[in-house]
């Protein structure tokens, strides 16, 4: 049945004489293994690669977020599969590359696309995909949008492979997952980056795993509440961990100092719109202006800074 | 009166269902990213809205502005400004569209007879690479368009909500604002008075598919609302699923000093929400 016909075989000729590209690609995901994604171990059994600070795009595979996995006695967990199949492939093959456990768990820590996208590379790995609770609803309200809005960034061939794969174990409160002598506490939290942010502490190594709760050198992205970003700030400080890692910066970051970066953007951003809305400023008008000092400070500031204003305008108005 | 100046326009239905029932593709149309703007879905979309009307520019009766990209997809900045002088005769109604929406049809706004509205400023959902497009009914039954193409959001901003559970807790909570004085550096103080009217409700487009189900999340949507000073209207509205969840007017209106702005807004499960506010109270 698979033996190639005369017809398949032209078929398959043209099709590949079309796209070079997918040629290229097809022949190195079909003959060669996938090149592990290099991450670096930051303490023992744990493993984060850091992503570019760039948006999601086809030369980049939208490997633009912090993805980790941590070694259990038993099992492995991975947290966030990255922004591609082809960047779950990769993260697969770098955890392939240590160990042979069972992968038991992929932590999503929230919704966005970069975090999430690379899901389906585990669908084989019978891993349990762990979210928090309002995740399923989030991806329900936003995953069509999500698959569709990113076909241009990202091009057809690296989006064809690519499905919403929502959790189904999810998390409400606190809770913890062993994976063989190694307790990971996650907890979901108000909404604050999203509404469906989900943070994991590793109690062995003290390392805190804080999804997109802490951007660092990538300016943050508001899609969940600023009000309830800055207000969980003190509870998020109060985790005694080890070091971080954060969802956008460098693997590890020092914790909590990890989170000065962002607090500070956080209390400029709603300084101004604040001040604008007291003005009486048309929000069209404010948020071309609002946490302009921080410009300087912050990749991709053009790319997010007036979404951020928008959103939080709309959000303050209502103070 | 505000009851029947609430009634759902059977356009804003007609289209409404028009999309529920071809939804198998709710994004497919709005899918092209061509960055050079094309009419192709107008040219197939105004007969569905206003027939065999023939519908001219609108030579500055209108003017439309908004961000040349939508950099939150689901809250896009929209002013409307009228020209309401004897030459072109009062404007009565403003249909507002936003062509590569699941739901083009955004708002059709009807105006007091004496309101005296110049300026309307909402916020919108805009899906796709689209025209934004608003078309002026004069008096004379004549229509006016005039149009600006927005380009949508880069990064992983979505025309859905942002915090769901607030938005339901909240629901039909309302604001209103008067702005006294304009801001400085602008045409002399007139009669105008600028208000804002905000209103808690999560807008829901219906359109979205739950990924588990597979089944389209329902649509609960401000559907009608109308804003009046004692017996007099200044504005109704006739609310699609693309203007912004927690719906926002900011507008200037000739105000008759010492009563009241009253505002009743119904939604689709029949909800209906008011409030009043003394014109005399100070802005917040």
């Amino acid at each position: 049945m698979s033996e190639p016909t005369r017809r398949s075989v032209l078929k398959t000729g043209v099709f590949f004489a079309c796209c070079g590209i997918s040629h290229v690609r097809l022949a190195r995901a079909q003959s060669s293994p996938v090149e592990p994604l290099p991450v670096k171990e930051i303490t023992r059994g744990v493993f984060a690669f850091a992503g570019r600070p760039e948006m999601m795009a086809a030369n980049n595979e939208g490997e633009i977020c912090n993805v980790s996995f941590i070694i259990g006695d038993e099992a492995v967990a991975v947290i966030d599969s990255g922004g591609s199949v082809a960047e779950g492939r990769e993260l697969l093959a770098a955890i392939r590359a240590r160990t042979n456990k069972p992968i038991r768990y992929l932590i999503n820590t929230h919704m966005h696309p970069d975090h999430i996208f690379g899901n389906a590379a585990f669908g084989e790995t019978g891993a349990i995909v762990v979210g928090h609770h309002n995740l399923p609803r989030a991806l329900s309200a936003r995953g069509d949008y999500y698959l569709q809005s990113y076909r241009d960034a990202m091009g057809s061939e690296l989006m064809a492979d690519i499905k919403i794969v929502p959790p189904t174990k999810l998390i409400t409160g606190e809770e913890q997952l062993d994976i063989g002598n190694r307790k990971l506490t996650l907890k979901a939290w108000k909404p604050a980056h999203t509404d469906n942010d989900l943070t994991i502490f590793d109690e062995q190594s003290g390392t805190f795993f804080t999804g997109d709760l802490c951007f660092i050198e990538h300016l943050p992205t508001m899609d969940g509440s600023l009000l309830g970003w800055i207000a969980q700030l003190e509870e998020l400080k109060g985790i005694k961990a080890k070091f971080a890692v954060p969802g956008h910066g460098p693997v590890p970051s020092a914790w909590p100092q990890a989170l000065e970066q962002e607090q500070r953007y956080f209390d400029a951003l709603a300084r101004d719109i604040r001040k604008a809305i007291a003005d009486g400023v048309p929000m069209a008008e404010a948020v071309k202006t609002a946490a302009e000092s921080e410009r300087n400070d912050w990749r991709l500031f053009d790319e997010y800074n007036v979404r951020n204003a928008t959103a939080a305008f709309a959000e303050l108005e209502w103070e | 009166m505000t009851i029947n100046a609430m009634r759902l326009g059977s356009r804003v239905v007609a289209l409404v269902i028009l999309v529920l029932v071809g939804a198998a593709m709710p994004f497919a149309a709005g899918a092209q990213s061509a960055s050079v703007p094309d009419t192709k879905t107008w040219d197939g979309l105004k007969g569905d809205v206003f027939g065999q009307k023939p519908i001219g520019d609108a030579d500055g009766i209108i003017t439309i502005d908004a961000p040349k990209r939508a950099e939150d997809a689901a809250i896009v900045p929209i002013d409307l400004h009228f020209k309401t002088d004897a030459a072109t005769g009062r404007i009565k109604a403003v249909t507002l569209i936003v062509d590569e929406n699941p739901s083009p049809v955004a708002a059709v706004f009807q105006f007091g007879k004496d309101a005296g509205v110049t300026h309307l400023a909402t916020r919108l959902r805009v899906n796709a690479y689209s025209y934004v497009r608003a078309i002026a009914e004069t008096e004379d039954g004549k229509l006016h368009m005039t149009q600006t193409f927005v380009k949508a959001s880069g990064g992983c901003s979505a025309p859905a909500m942002k915090n769901q559970d607030e938005a339901l807790a909240s629901l039909g909570k309302m604001k209103l604002r008067v702005f006294t004085a304009k801001t400085p550096g602008n045409e002399p103080m007139t009669r105008a008075t600028e208000m804002q009217l905000m209103i808690r409700h999560p807008n829901n487009s219906g359109l979205q598919m739950d990924q588990l189900t597979r089944y389209y999340i329902p649509a609960h949507f401000i559907q009608g609302l109308t804003v009046s000073q004692g017996d007099r209207l200044i504005m109704s509205m006739e609310g699609g699923i693309s203007i912004s969840e927690d719906p926002n007017f900011r507008f200037e209106f000739d105000a008759k000093p010492g009563e009241d702005v009253k505002v009743e807004a119904a939604d689709t499960e029949g909800k209906k929400f008011q409030d009043e506010l003394p014109l005399e109270s100070s802005s917040l």
